[in-house]
């Protein structure tokens, strides 16, 4: 995984049950350098429609990124 | 193939209605149907169900002859459609193509869902199922978050704003506001619904369909039986079922659903109709931005223009093409695995004449589309007065 664009965003209030005490959080469809897109989680400071972002790490398969400074 | 019409319409109430329990709703809304049209248990070959959830929301599976042996339609084929959010719409599409091969002469298509016997972020997460399980659900996508994200995208590529969102709920509540069987018969302003409770950015609670019990059913039969039948026959002209992929990320493009643009036109293509013959329709606003999608989508004004019209006034009753005037799934309710059937019952009632104070005034073309998850599936119906 590599870096790449965000294609889209949001940052959900209203939880499913397995991430009610996480809420809010943003996630994110992310356009990658490599090709394709993937939903993934954004740590950090938020994000919007075409900030460049890059891949942090995966836990327990999802795909973290941030803000590219 | 043969032509096919709905002879019987029948619905419950939308709500939470905590006194009830599934089976008994699908009941309801089955014989009401049968009564309808004036037919039997007897001259009912086939039952077809459409839901979505049933073995999550009350952990019942074998759901449909669970349901017919109590509406007396014990021995008849009865399976269970899931797609989602378009269960029923499926579960209808499905109906009318063995009615229009010459398999069955009549069959009874129903949609339950039985939603509010669990608490929101359960059901937050059931409905979630829907999606993607192991990546946009797994990153922490709830079906507003996706909807979310469509829009942030819409707003983005066309301007779009959180007014024209607005005004298709405060459309929708006025609407429902006039129909006896809807779930929230509440008028909203265009403040209020602004300033909601933030479900997923820029979605709040006002811009989010409601999670509802309910049921509802048609008796579909031969265009040619139905003349005989209690009730004028509403002539299914146009139909298509279409599919994508389920996950959000894999489409090239989210402001638009390939699913609904293809099922528009092949609906068209087989009713011989263009968009501009729609007089009203019934479109899938499971949130705001889908019925603003949809109205694109379906060929009724031009990409990036459905936030301008549905604020200009044009989509209400009165308005120059009504689309959801019985409420939506923003008023009227969303038991998800209802909403197809409930769509057509609605169309069904318009073309009758019967739809009181929301009547249009235009009614013998209306247009039912049934959306499942993020466009995945697709069913849309034109109906006709005969």
């Amino acid at each position: 995984m590599k870096n790449g664009i965000v294609y889209t965003e949001t940052v959900v209030h209203s939880a499913p049950e397995a991430y009610v005490k996480e809420a809010p959080y943003q996630i994110a469809i992310v356009t990658l350098e490599e090709g394709g897109r993937v939903t993934g989680r954004i740590r950090g400071e938020r994000v919007k429609i075409d900030d460049p972002v890059e891949w942090v790490e995966s836990v327990n398969g999802i795909h973290v990124f941030r803000k590219k400074a | 193939m043969r032509p096919v019409a709905i002879g019987g319409i029948g619905k419950t109430v939308f709500g939470a209605l905590y006194d009830r329990d599934l089976r008994s709703l699908a009941v309801e809304a089955s014989r009401k149907a049968m009564e309808d049209a004036g037919v039997s248990t007897a001259q009912i070959e086939a039952f077809y169900l459409g839901n979505f959830a049933g073995p999550s929301f009350i952990g019942q599976n074998h759901l449909a002859p669970y349901i017919a042996a109590d509406a007396g339609l014990a021995g008849v084929p009865a399976t269970r459609f899931e797609a989602a959010c378009a269960s029923s719409g499926s579960a209808f599409f499905h109906a009318w193509t063995a009615v229009a091969a010459g398999v069955y002469e009549t069959v009874l298509v129903c949609g339950v869902e039985k939603m509010t016997s669990q608490p929101t972020p359960k059901v937050t997460e059931i409905l979630a199922a829907a999606g993607d399980t192991g990546g946009e659900v797994r990153a922490g996508a709830t079906f507003p978050a996706l909807f979310a994200m469509i829009a942030q995208r819409h707003m983005h590529e066309y301007g779009t704003t959180r007014e024209h969102f607005a005004s298709v709920a405060v459309k929708n509540h006025d609407h429902g506001f006039l129909n006896p069987y809807a779930h929230l018969r509440k008028r909203i302003t265009l403040e209020q619904a602004l300033a909601g409770k933030p479900v997923a950015d820029p979605l709040t609670v006002f811009d989010c369909s409601l999670v509802s019990d309910g049921a509802a059913a048609v008796v579909l039969t031969t265009a040619e039986r139905a003349r005989d039948l209690a009730k004028p026959p509403v002539l299914v002209t146009g139909i298509a079922q279409t599919s994508d992929h389920v996950a959000l990320d894999q489409k090239e493009t989210i402001t638009s659903f390939p699913a609904v643009c293809s099922a528009g036109a092949k609906a068209y293509r087989m009713a011989g109709l263009t968009p501009g013959d729609i007089e009203f329709a019934e479109l899938h606003d499971c949130f705001t931005i889908a019925e603003i999608i949809a109205i694109e989508d379906l060929g009724f004004v031009n990409k990036g223009e459905g936030g301008p019209y549905s604020s200009s006034g044009a989509t209400r009753i009165g308005g120059e093409r009504p689309v959801n005037a019985s409420g939506g799934l923003k008023s009227k309710g969303h038991p998800v695995g209802a909403t197809g059937v409930a769509q057509l019952c609605d169309v069904a009632q318009q073309i009758r004449g019967e739809a009181g104070e929301r009547q249009v005034a235009r009614n013998h073309v209306g247009l039912a589309q049934n959306l499942g998850g993020s466009g995945a599936t697709c069913v849309v119906a034109i109906l006709n007065a005969a």
